[in-house]
């Protein structure tokens, strides 16, 4: 049974002007132990589903319809206090910025043991021992001398493992983890990346790691989910939907990464702009940047079907008419 | 940490010596004290005699070098009026100014800061639009219609409170204090709520727009995302990231406190320095009148260093410490 079951998920903004739909029609599902990575341009609704899933949305988006279900309970429906315990405790979450995540009057291991406490019964002294062990294990050197140190004495890198840690500390089964790499250099970001692909897998911890950057999903998940305008466009395991993308927006995301086997003279790129979500075409979002676009899409939504061992949001896969 | 007070102090000496030139530069125009010593008939030669006994015939660099002078000994002069040394006069005094700021500002802050986090966190309950409604009339009310009113409601129609003076007070050497008999605690109530009341309702909309700022903040997000009760964290993450701010004007406010109690203190005839202030300008008392600035002065050079060690226990950041 899948650990996190998200479906037919819709989130709303209402304002004067009418209410924007944000996230349209959203269903997929994650594994016990799968990292699932979330990829789509800027405002197509990643960080979003995953503010949904842990119930912080900012208002006044709600979800408007659909469901979450984790570990076989319903979770979109809980009140405040009962989704506040399974925050941290359950599914945890990493922030882009380490920057700015942290709080700057507080010792790392004082957040740390606060956030242990808060969901599991320890004794201030065991909870100062797992702080340290917490602090080993993410890569702090001299974790036991530094546990009592500020953020700011921390470098970024240093500090996103800090992150790291205070999301796993009270061992959550699901992570989100919101562009946990984008603000960092690209030599701390592997690192980065291969601290919580080992952590994941020492703790049997599943990921859902939403990124633009389709580099870092190759590398790292198992399955990923293409979002566009709010829709989910393609999800798959990682390597069909990388080297057979099925639909055509997956496949311009997938021609605009540089690659240095295939040097092109030309990276190809996809014309126009997402659209607005007061301004979301008719039919699939998609149609007014689509090479391949026939009149049914003008008209009809395409739903998710099957294409192989990948879903895509296209009517060209339909009967594999590609 | 020692040779940063060391050097706050220093700093603080041009400061002194600058509010002191001021204070006695204006001071030559605020009005002749031989009227007040003299009555209204007196000839030129009893004038002239008086002047000299004063040593009000020098160039005035000549008597504010006197003047500072006879400072460094603790030596503030003789009232004009009164007949007697102004360290004297202004040590009687302080006591009960001090007894009525410190009231005013632990009610300003018990009151305001609570308020501020309240209306800070939920900004749009019904409970925060009326504060924010009732801190503006705060805010804008003169402090003597505010004491004004009180007194017409307290003390006159219910008749709960006494309307003027600081009660029964008990002696401790030096000190004076109302705080340890009951008509000496209920006369402070008052005059406290009228002085504490500005200070308050800023405090209130101080703490509410940081709190709003901090609530914003990724840290505080990442602390909802970590499951913190939200008593976790809006007192242990939110409220102490606006202390900083909160307390530069906390203690700027409690100098003002101090400072200008003239008001509150006239109105409710309370026998502070601010009244004996307000008796000294009507007299053109200048002796009582620069060793009250010089004493304020201090006590705002005070308060900052205070705030700025404050600043320090507060904010890591501050204290240094490398990576």
């Amino acid at each position: 049974m899948a650990l996190l079951e998200v479906s037919q998920l819709c989130v709303e903004f209402p304002t004067r002007r009418g209410t924007l739909r944000a996230l349209d029609n959203i269903s997929f599902g994650i594994e016990p132990g799968e990292i699932l990575g979330v990829v789509g341009e800027s405002g197509a609704g990643k960080s979003l589903t995953g503010s949904a899933i842990i119930g912080l949305l900012e208002p006044p988006g709600r979800v408007a319809s659909g469901q979450i279900i984790f570990d076989g309970k319903r979770i979109d429906n809980l009140d405040q206090e009962a989704m506040r315990a399974i925050r941290g405790r359950h599914i945890g979450a990493i922030f882009q910025d380490p920057l700015t995540t942290l709080d700057p009057l507080m010792s790392v291991g004082k957040q740390l043991i606060e956030t242990m406490q808060t969901h599991l019964k320890l004794s201030d002294r065991d909870a100062k021992a797992r702080a340290i062990q917490w602090l080993e294990e993410v890569g702090i050197p001299a974790a036991s001398e530094r546990v009592f140190a500020y953020p700011h004495q921390f470098s970024g890198g240093m500090r996103q493992r800090v992150v790291i840690a205070l999301a796993l500390c009270a061992e959550p089964r699901l992570v989100i983890a919101d562009e946990p790499t984008t603000a960092l250099d690209v030599s701390i970001q592997a690192q980065i990346i291969t601290l919580m692909r080992r952590l994941a897998a020492d703790h049997g911890t599943s990921i859902m790691l939403v990124t633009h950057d389709m580099g870092v999903i190759a590398e790292t998940c198992d399955r990923v989910a293409v979002m566009y305008a709010g829709r989910i466009v393609e999800i798959g395991p990682v390597e069909n939907v990388v080297r057979s993308p099925q639909h055509p927006y997956t496949e311009g995301l997938m021609g605009s990464i540089p690659s240095l086997e295939a040097r092109v003279a030309r990276l190809r790129q996809i014309d126009g702009a997402m659209p607005r979500l007061n301004a979301i075409p008719q039919g699939c979002a998609f149609n007014p940047r689509c090479t391949k676009v026939m009149d049914r899409c003008r008209e009809e939504r395409p739903d998710l079907l099957p294409a192989g061992t990948t879903e895509a949001a296209c009517f060209l896969v339909q009967g594999g008419a590609r | 940490m020692f040779a940063f007070i060391l050097a706050r102090l220093l700093q603080a000496i041009p400061v002194l010596l600058v509010v002191a030139f001021i204070s006695f530069a204006m001071f030559q125009f605020v009005g002749d004290p031989l009227v007040a010593l003299l009555g209204q008939n007196f000839t030129a030669e009893e004038a002239d005699r008086m002047r000299h006994t004063l040593g009000l015939d020098q160039p005035f660099l000549v008597q504010y070098v006197h003047f500072l002078g006879r400072v460094l000994q603790g030596d503030f002069g003789i009232s004009y009026r009164l007949a007697r040394p102004v360290g004297e006069l202004l040590a009687e005094r302080l006591p009960a100014t001090v007894e009525l700021s410190l009231t005013a500002a632990v009610l300003a802050l018990l009151v305001g800061v609570p308020l501020g986090v309240l209306t800070g966190i939920k900004r749009n309950a019904v409970i925060s639009r009326a504060m924010m409604v009732f801190s503006l009339i705060g805010v804008s009310l003169p402090t003597f219609l505010i004491g004004i009113l009180l007194i017409l409601f307290f003390a006159v129609q219910l008749g709960v409170l006494p309307s003027y003076g600081r009660g029964d007070i008990v002696h401790f050497s030096h000190w004076t204090t109302g705080f340890l008999t009951s008509s000496g605690r209920q006369a402070v109530i008052l005059p406290a709520i009228t002085l504490g009341m500005f200070q308050m309702t800023l405090i209130l909309r101080l703490v509410r727009s940081e709190m709003l700022e901090v609530m914003r903040s990724d840290f505080i997000k990442f602390a909802r995302a970590r499951g913190l009760t939200s008593r976790a964290i809006n007192f242990n993450h939110a409220l102490s990231n606006t202390l900083v701010p909160v307390f530069t004007i906390v203690g700027l406010q409690l100098g003002m406190l101090i400072a200008f109690s003239i008001v509150t203190e006239t109105v409710f005839q309370w026998p502070g320095m601010g009244l004996l202030l307000v008796q000294s300008i009507g007299n053109a008392d200048i002796p009582v009148m620069s060793a009250y600035l010089l004493l304020i002065a201090v006590v705002f050079v005070t308060i900052n260093l205070v705030v700025d060690l404050l600043y320090f226990a507060v904010d890591p950041r501050l204290r240094g410490g490398g990576k």
